[in-house]
């Protein structure tokens, strides 16, 4: 019970800390919005690549960019820079065990992931007409946790092979901005397209496409467990490599 | 029992080793000062003593505690003040303080806290916002967040103006009088001076002394040192003076016999009527001391055959 209090408190404080951020706060939260905004307003009315209209191709695209961007890319970004400050070694300091710290900063990057994402459904729908998929509240729910667990656990593997926190944005830009492209969420490609094979290959496809899925016009389409499969074994190998890769000692 | 407790800790990082099989006892309540210059080991020491690092070889006790098992008990009841470590920069100061003081079970009053440090004008400061000097107090707030019985000080002060130092001394001091045991490392003899009970210099990895500051003082060089300028023309120093030309020109001579030696001089002056300018002699001072242990002195040259 006190530890789970310490848990709710310490994401309490680095909830706080975020959004007196103005960095943090602009490219974790206001980015996906931008994004679907321009996005809308340049592709809007034209049929994507499978038929579907722009809006309803970019609120399900949009939703994955807000997990990628909250998990993947805001924690690797602050561990980093919090390790190499010093924080992450003060804390060791103490007496707070080092799990809750860390879970705090993973649940505070996902309460903002699903923050966006409850944003982005809802302005998708009354901007541009695209119904939230309530019907499937289990299965986004379910998507939504394994796509977050996994795009965390390589957040944190990717911040211990960051060698300073100099070098953060450039490492963390040249690895997530290159799939973005490729796993149709920024671009539609078609399925046979070399890009998209290689993109499947990696995390970010298969969670755009398992919300691709779910965000169907008549919320019809089938969720192929496979995406599931593909962000689990991601999830795992982020993990194993976070062990491997994870230090407190600030590298300056 | 004693706060801390080691014997022949050694620490190698592959073939340099960084702590060299020290043997140290900090007794409760007492400030114990590691004093040495820049990569003497004193850092990765105090490290493994705060349980940041695992040691290669020897036992350490610290508060009964083994610091290498990281028990949540020790680092209940010890407080760490860190060389440069981060808070979060968006949070105020009120804030870190509280945020820290909610990881222990017998937290400082808030307040008391940054009374203690001076930052009682300050709760409502952004931590980015405050100066250099005030970081650092805050750093110490934190450390201090826990109540704990064993203070851990790595270079408090350094960096630090004047002021700021003899403000810093005099938190040190006021945790001495709640009955803290301290463990600072400084590379400041005169702060060791003025707050440590005990201090243990360290170089190479080796303790080289230990005891309080008028032991240490007391096994060093008793040698006075005679220094005097000659004037541009005047005729050579007898022979049987050790005496060497410093870099500005100065004459010095050490000797263990300073009344024999400075007879001797004098003489020397007062028949050939050359004059001793600016004579001077003196007790080797604590920073005398501190370079010899620590092997700083200047190189000394071969008495100069005259």
């Amino acid at each position: 019970m006190t530890e789970l209090r310490l848990l709710v408190r310490q994401i309490r404080y680095e909830n706080r800390a975020f959004w007196r951020n103005p960095a943090a706060a602009f490219f974790t939260f206001a980015f996906p919005l931008i994004f679907m905004f321009v996005f809308n307003a340049i592709f809007g009315g034209q049929a994507m690549g499978s038929g579907q209209s722009a809006a309803a191709f970019f609120t399900p695209a949009i939703v994955c960019f807000s997990i990628v961007n909250a998990c993947y890319t805001n924690l690797a970004m602050s561990v980093s820079l919090a390790r190499d400050e010093g924080i992450l070694k003060r804390i060791m300091g103490t007496p707070l065990p080092a799990w809750i710290y860390l879970m705090a900063r993973i649940g505070q990057s996902v309460l903002i992931g699903l923050v966006l994402v409850a944003i982005v459904s809802a302005f998708g729908a009354i901007a541009y007409g695209v119904p939230v998929p309530w019907g499937r509240l289990p299965e986004l729910v379910l998507v939504l946790a394994i796509g977050s667990a996994c795009f965390c656990a390589l957040g944190l593997a990717v911040s211990g092979l960051i060698p300073n926190a100099r070098a953060a944005p450039a490492v963390v830009n040249a690895t997530i901005l290159p799939l973005l492209f490729i796993s149709d969420v920024f671009i539609p490609l078609q399925d046979d397209n070399t890009l998209a094979r290689i993109g499947s290959v990696f995390p970010v496809r298969h969670l755009a496409e398992a919300l691709q899925s779910i965000w169907t016009p008549d919320f019809s389409g089938a969720l192929d467990p496979i995406h599931l499969l593909w962000l689990l074994g991601w999830a795992i190998a982020g993990l194993a490599l976070a062990m491997r890769t994870f230090s407190w000692d600030p590298r300056v | 029992m004693a706060a801390i407790d080691v014997h022949g800790l050694r620490k190698s990082y592959g073939d340099v080793e960084a702590v060299a099989g020290i043997d140290l006892t900090v007794a409760d309540g007492e400030v114990f000062a590691l004093l040495g210059p820049n990569g003497a080991g004193k850092t990765t020491t105090v490290e493994i003593l705060e349980g940041y690092r695992p040691r290669t070889a020897g036992d350490v006790s610290v508060l009964g505690f083994d610091p290498a098992r990281r028990d949540r008990k020790m680092r209940e009841r010890i407080g760490i003040v860190l060389q440069s470590a981060g808070v979060e920069a968006y949070l105020t100061v009120a804030e870190v303080v509280d945020l820290y003081r909610g990881y222990y079970p017998h937290p400082r009053d808030r307040d008391e806290l940054l009374a203690l440090v001076g930052l009682e004008d300050r709760p409502r400061a952004r931590v980015g916002t405050l100066s250099g000097g005030q970081r650092r107090r805050l750093d110490v707030a934190v450390g201090l967040a826990g109540d704990p019985d064993l203070v851990f000080l790595d270079e408090p002060t350094t960096g630090f103006d004047p002021g700021a130092r003899r403000h810093a001394w005099e938190v040190v001091r006021g945790l001495a009088a709640l009955g803290k045991t301290i463990l600072l490392t400084t590379h400041f003899m005169d702060e060791a001076q003025v707050l440590a009970d005990r201090l243990a210099v360290m170089v190479g990895g080796r303790i080289v002394a230990e005891g309080t500051l008028g032991e240490i003082v007391a096994r060093g060089s008793q040698e006075t040192t005679i220094r005097f300028r000659l004037p541009s023309v005047a005729p050579a120093l007898p022979g049987d003076l050790p005496a060497q030309r410093e870099d500005g020109g100065a004459w010095e001579i050490r000797t263990a016999d300073p009344v024999r030696v400075l007879h001797r001089l004098t003489g020397w002056a007062i028949d050939t009527g050359v004059d001793l300018l600016d004579l001077a002699a003196s007790k080797p001072t604590l920073e005398d001391t501190y370079l010899a242990l620590t092997g700083q002195a200047p190189e000394r040259a071969e008495p100069s055959p005259a």
